[in-house]
């Protein structure tokens, strides 16, 4: 208003300012909570994401009064025309116990491909207690055209874990490695490329 | 200072601007205000619209009139016209009437921008309801995922309409912030002499806070938008699993927007119901200080509770425990609240005219919205009523006959200083008898169908729940033309013709320095600001 006098125009621009800062800086805090979110799941162990790391298994106790059962997922990402499942659906296991597993994988394409295995396990609380001592997850896997694969983990349940939790999910599923999708039939959205990007470094 | 600024209108029109350009590039203050209402009740009848076909298709189990993806996008469209298009612009609007004439003000600190805040509504809501009309045409679905458009139902799975909805939300985000801004300064910098914030009328108090969280929380909803579009078109994984990403994000980042969003709705109710009360009780509010520090720790406390409309999906004990506890301690501020109307009315003298009417039918039926509410905090009992028509019970009656009754009850408070003539008071009463019976008859009985298990936004639906959803349709139908009869009173106030003038005041029990100047309010008021004492 440009008639104001001017002590009211000046105390307008200073409430302005003050309120587009605000304004900003709470635009940039949404974005924010992006990272703050990534790190509260990381402590919290929320959402069920497990380490990508051989765990260190070596001070666990076996503590047979108590069994977990432990299932099995396989799953496959919409653009992976592989062929994956796990050989057994559960096994019943002890915390402290070490324990294998089986997953089968064929590239059923006439290309090679590289894959690669995200793990998540269900429920979240459990997931910092799962360790796997080794994984296919862990690096990238080629399979030649027509191949087939068998894929071992090895994982102990920590003792410490919470009484209540009798059973546990782990679930995989496998991406394609950008860049070695089915030659020219197959369109890669962006999003997953930049996930396996993500995943595989 | 005002005597400038006629004469700066003088220049170029007379008194009062006419044509379309008074509307186009109105800066005053009540002409603004009165786009704002008569938008906000247009959207009204549009979304009223949308939930009509919603309840037809509920009158029976099985598909009835639309198709399954069709009834998604009227729930979807239902849900963001009536927060967005409706319950805000017309909170706006009141405020642009009457904060500046109950503070002694000639008018908002920033009247271009005004202009600009209300101009950018009908472009956004163009856009939205565009996709609507293209839906209808056949050119692919308009948004339907939802008034929450959860990820990745928005992203992944959004149809292309879901771009348009980006961007009229927006737009719609600008309008809120700069109205938010708008009101600050003008309470701040415009208040008239003596005026001390302690001595503010409850309902510039109650604005004054919403603006606060409108610039607070508007901003967070666009970064949640605009992370929808990257993800959507620019390759970014914000909310996509396949990506990295995570599609609860979303909704910690919505409901962090969301639950402030919902005070937003309902603070400037809380004001409108302070304002209203004490004139027909003709009594001082009850404690004036507390309606102040409950309604700014209501405003705190929204910033910590986002989590309890996310009980269900997997989070710690110790996290869900802190959510619901906040959750339940905001009963506390909003009790002191409606323990000081009831407090107000004890021993006034009380005559019940329409605003009262509609007062205390908020008074009433918000309280049960709020036990609702309370019930849904308790986790446990939340994970039975999530998404259920409980869920859907409880925010209508908040809304509707808390936010909604609330400005009915402003307008007819206010519409005689708005036009000079009181309105018809035997059709209002008309108008709140046949609504209070009708929207009970239409939201009560989801209480029921939600605890026994009916889920919300699914176009069929069990044979046991055929009763209740039979009623709830028909109390849907009478409640929904029965705000005709409030069309047809505020047009026949307006015109004027068979009605009685109104005096100054208004109500005899009116206070304030809104009811000191004439009725109709000029088109310029407190030119030289008055002095408060």
């Amino acid at each position: 208003m440009a008639a104001e006098p001017n002590n009211n125009q000046a105390a307008n621009r200073r409430v302005i300012g003050k309120l587009l800062l605000t304004v900003v800086a709470m635009f940039g805090f949404g974005f924010a909570l992006v990272p703050l979110y990534d790190v509260f799941c990381a402590v919290t162990g929320l959402n069920g994401k497990t380490g990508s790391q051989v765990a260190d298994f070596k001070n666990m106790q076996l503590d047979d009064s108590r069994k977990i059962k432990v299932e099995f997922l396989a799953s496959l990402n919409e653009q992976m025309p592989w062929e994956f499942k796990a050989l057994q659906d559960s096994i019943t296991v002890h915390p402290g116990q070490p324990a294998k597993v089986d997953f089968i994988a064929r590239n059923k394409t006439g290309k090679d491909m590289i894959g690669q295995a995200i793990p998540s396990v269900s429920p979240g609380i459990a997931a910092s207690y799962f360790q796997k001592t080794e994984c296919f997850c862990f690096t990238e896997q080629l399979l030649k055209a027509g191949e087939e694969k068998v894929m071992p983990v090895l994982f102990i349940i920590d003792p410490s874990i919470s009484e209540d939790v009798h059973e546990i999910t782990l679930s995989y599923t496998f991406f394609i490695k950008p860049g070695t999708e089915e030659a020219g039939s197959r369109v890669i959205t962006s999003s997953v490329s930049k996930t396996l990007a993500n995943h595989t470094k | 200072m005002s005597a400038v600024i006629e004469e700066h209108h003088d220049d170029h029109h007379d008194h009062k601007p006419t044509g379309i350009g008074r509307w186009l590039f109105s800066t005053n203050h009540k002409d603004i205000g009165t786009m704002y209402l008569w938008f906000s009740f247009t959207m009204l009848f549009i979304g009223g619209a949308l939930a009509l076909v919603i309840r037809a298709e509920l009158f029976q189990p099985g598909l009835q009139f639309v198709e399954p993806e069709f009834f998604n996008q009227m729930t979807t469209l239902h849900g963001l016209i009536m927060v967005f298009g409706v319950i805000m612009p017309a909170f706006v609007g009141l405020a642009n009437w009457m904060v500046p004439m109950m503070i002694g003000a000639p008018d908002m600190a920033l009247p271009r921008m005004n202009n600009w805040s209300f101009w950018l509504l009908p472009g956004a809501f163009g856009l939205l309801i565009s996709s609507l009309i293209m839906s209808m045409m056949g050119m692919g679905s308009a948004p339907n995922f939802g008034w929450t458009f959860y990820a990745p139902l928005s992203t992944t799975y959004g149809p292309d309409s879901t771009d348009f909805f980006i961007f009229s939300v927006h737009m719609m985000g600008i309008s809120s912030i700069m109205g938010a801004i708008n009101i600050i300064a003008t309470i701040m910098n415009m208040r008239a002499p003596g005026m001390t914030y302690m001595k503010m009328p409850i309902f510039v108090w109650t604005w004054f806070i919403t603006a606060y969280l409108l610039i607070a929380v508007m901003p967070v909803l666009a970064t949640a938008v605009t992370m929808m579009l990257t993800d959507r078109n620019f390759g970014t994984s914000f909310f996509d699993a396949a990506g990295g990403g995570d599609p609860v994000l979303f909704q910690h980042v919505f409901w962090f927007f969301g639950h402030p969003e919902v005070y937003i709705m309902i603070l400037p109710a809380f004001g409108i119901i302070s304002q209203v009360v004490p004139t027909f009780a003709r009594k001082k509010i009850f404690g004036y200080s507390s309606m102040v520090y409950a309604t700014s720790s209501i405003a705190f406390l929204s910033f910590i509770v986002w989590a309890h409309h996310m009980f269900t999906t997997g989070m710690p004990v110790a996290t869900e425990l802190f959510f619901m506890y906040a959750t339940m301690l905001i009963a506390v501020p909003t009790g002191v609240k409606v323990f000081n109307w009831v407090s107000t009315m004890w021993k006034g003298s009380m005559t019940f005219e329409t605003p009262m009417l509609f007062a205390i039918g908020f008074i009433f039926m918000f309280s049960i919205g709020g036990f609702t509410g309370l019930m849904l905090s308790i986790v446990p009992a939340d994970f039975q009523y999530h998404d259920t028509y409980f869920v859907v019970a409880h925010f209508h009656y908040v809304l509707v006959t808390g936010a909604l009754y609330a400005i009915y009850s402003a307008v007819y408070f206010w519409l005689p200083k708005w036009t000079g003539n009181m309105y018809d008071e035997k059709l209002g009463k008309v108008h709140f008898w046949v609504s209070t019976i009708s929207v009970n008859v239409l939201f009560f009985p989801m209480h029921f169908v939600g605890l026994a298990g009916m889920p919300r936004r699914i176009p069929d639906y069990n044979m046991q729940f055929a009763e209740f959803n039979q009623m709830a349709t028909i109390g849907a139908f009478v409640f929904g033309f029965s705000q005709l009869i409030l069309l047809w009173n505020v047009v026949k106030t307006i015109r004027g013709r068979s009605t009685v003038k109104a005096t100054d005041q208004v109500w005899e029990g009116a206070e304030g320095l809104e009811w000191t100047i004439p009725s109709p309010a000029p088109f310029h008021s407190f030119t030289t600001p008055p002095t408060v004492k």
